[in-house]
């Protein structure tokens, strides 16, 4: 491909691979009922955008939602990224048989899919069915592994004299790791913040499971949103709460835009 | 000053101290307990519960729960639902594993200069990676609901197959882009003075040396597709006719109508394919942590 063909080529597969899907949420979100029956490309004769966005943020109860979302992301984040990371550095810097099996169970769970149906008989004998706690119980076990891959590997790169200066400086392993193995990690934990925020917010399979009908979250609404939408026709209120939902995704996208890029192949492939 | 003398201690053990002692200081064991715990409970315990509760009756409409054998697998497999979802799900996520490795390998050679609009077009086709697999979902069924695309009990599969590399396409051309950027210069230059064509040393040089990013990308993406559930939910529910009924969706609706036993042996037989299928990938990773 020549280089003067190259960059027009490169914009019109985004402007059909991505423009035209991207064109239809919007298109359709702006229709009016009527119009949006059978949803297609054409524009809107009139656009309802904001009419139909105040609708979907008060008859599907998006502050709720959001606060659920919000509820079960943040914390499961931070106890995965805690805990994750304090296994990691131990895993990395203690080369015995044992921390090797414990490291292979470890990481296991990357590849192995969790067992969504007795999770369920599990956290009712432990009287956490349909609770947030169960619920981030269960992501915190599902994204562990992941943590512990990506920390693991990422320890293994800093020198251990950083850590060796501190403790005959008189630290323990507890400051040791606080004040200085937590601060190297930063760029690796910004990584694995990034994915899981992405896997826990969008996800809806294992919250249907934990916690459907009983906690209300972004993508558990969508999927009632939707079903019920579909079966009344309403593609325009479908697609105002998509763009909603996207919403707090873009904003994080656009600011850490480049720190997502760069995050994610440095995680991926050396 | 006391602190001095104490922090002195531990130094002075060291000579006389046998190997592993000191790590047992400096990198204690119980720093490993919270994270451990927790994942025994959260998914070693539900995996162990798979293998005993796959073996009994339980279900939403009795209190009691019995041993009942194989019973569970002799009907799923009877009545065919078994090697149907098995089939369905390994064609989905092979043809996930193809597609999407076609379209992020393409991305990532058109788009690797760093020019500003490359860069640009770079974001773009990682907004679906961002996006909600549940919408991406509706978004497609909008748009091929009037073509018949969804309605072919042939090739709903593979439309859908495509919609899910179309979501994960950006995140295989980062891969991919971070792969053809670790090629040193020197290898594609030598090649160059030994005479070799842009296109011999394309296929002969670079994508050899590509091999990290390709096997990475294929094994998550494959086994990654296993375990789908929110794109074909979302563009078919698993039709027309069931032939889009991916181990996950089978284990969803049978949940819900309060068959748990069937549900969870469906459960066991996914373990089951991708634990097979993970014994390689694991040993590839571990392979990349030694290098690391």
């Amino acid at each position: 491909m020549s280089r003067r063909l190259q960059p027009v080529f490169a914009l019109l597969l985004v402007a059909v691979v991505i423009g035209v899907p991207l064109w239809l949420v919007i298109a359709t979100a702006g229709k009016s009922q009527g119009e949006a029956v059978d949803p297609d490309l054409t524009p809107p004769s009139e656009w309802h955008l904001l009419d139909n966005l105040r609708q979907v943020w008060t008859d599907a109860d998006i502050p709720a939602a959001l606060l659920g979302s919000l509820l079960i992301v943040a914390p499961t984040v931070a106890i995965v990224l805690l805990l994750g990371s304090m296994a990691a550095w131990v895993l990395a810097r203690r080369g015995s048989r044992l921390t090797a099996v414990l490291y292979a169970l470890g990481i296991s769970g990357i590849i192995l899919p969790p067992a969504v149906v007795t999770v369920v008989l599990l956290l009712r004998q432990l009287g956490l069915a349909g609770t947030a706690v169960g619920m981030i119980g269960v992501y915190v076990g599902i994204y562990l592994s992941t943590v512990i891959f990506f920390v693991t590997g990422f320890v293994r790169t800093i020198p251990e004299s950083l850590e060796e200066a501190a403790r005959i400086d008189g630290a323990g392993p507890f400051a040791v790791f606080r004040r200085v193995v937590l601060p190297l990690l930063r760029p690796v934990l910004a990584t694995a913040t990034i994915l899981i925020c992405l896997y826990v917010w969008n996800d809806v399979f294992y919250a249907f499971f934990v916690i459907g009908g009983r906690i209300d979250t972004l993508p558990l609404n969508l999927f009632q949103v939707a079903s019920a939408g579909l079966y009344l026709n309403n593609w325009h209120l479908i697609f105002a709460y998509v763009i909603l939902m996207s919403l707090p995704l873009i904003g994080v996208f656009a600011v850490a835009q480049r720190r997502i890029i760069s995050g994610i192949t440095s995680g991926a492939v050396k | 000053m006391t602190t001095a003398v104490e922090t002195l201690a531990p130094a002075r053990a060291l000579p006389s101290a046998r190997p592993g002692t000191i790590r047992r200081r400096t990198h204690p064991l119980w720093f490993l307990l919270p994270a451990y715990g927790l994942l025994l409970v959260f998914f070693f315990l539900p995996t162990v519960f798979n293998f005993v509760y796959a073996f009994t009756d339980w279900s939403g409409f009795k209190a009691e729960i019995n041993p009942v054998g194989v019973e569970n697998f002799t009907q799923l497999a009877s009545d065919g639902t078994l090697f149907r979802s098995l089939r369905i799900t390994v064609v989905y996520a092979v043809l996930v594993a193809i597609f999407q490795n076609v379209f992020g390998f393409g991305l990532a050679v058109l788009l690797e200069r760093d020019t500003a609009v490359n860069r640009i077009a770079r974001t773009f086709f990682l907004v679906p990676v961002l996006m909600s697999a549940l919408a991406v979902g509706y978004i497609f069924q909008a748009l091929l609901k009037s073509s018949g695309l969804l309605a072919d009990t042939t090739w709903t599969i593979v439309v859908v197959a495509l919609i899910h590399a179309w979501k994960w396409m950006g995140l295989s051309m980062l891969i991919y882009l971070a792969g053809l950027k670790s090629i040193p210069l020197d290898v594609t230059e030598a090649a160059h003075i030994d005479g070799a064509s842009r296109w011999r040393t394309f296929w002969r040089i670079r994508v050899p040396l590509l091999a990290p990013a390709i096997t990475f990308n294929v094994a998550t993406a494959l086994l990654g597709s296993m375990n789908g559930f929110d794109i074909v939910q979302a563009t078919t529910g698993g039709g027309p006719a069931r032939t889009t009924e991916i181990l996950n969706i089978f284990i969803y609706r049978t949940f819900g109508q309060g068959l748990f036993a069937q549900a969870t042996t469906m459960s066991l037989v996914l373990f089951l394919l991708v634990a097979l299928m993970a014994f390689p990938v694991i040993y590839v990773l571990r392979k990349r942590e030694e290098v690391l």
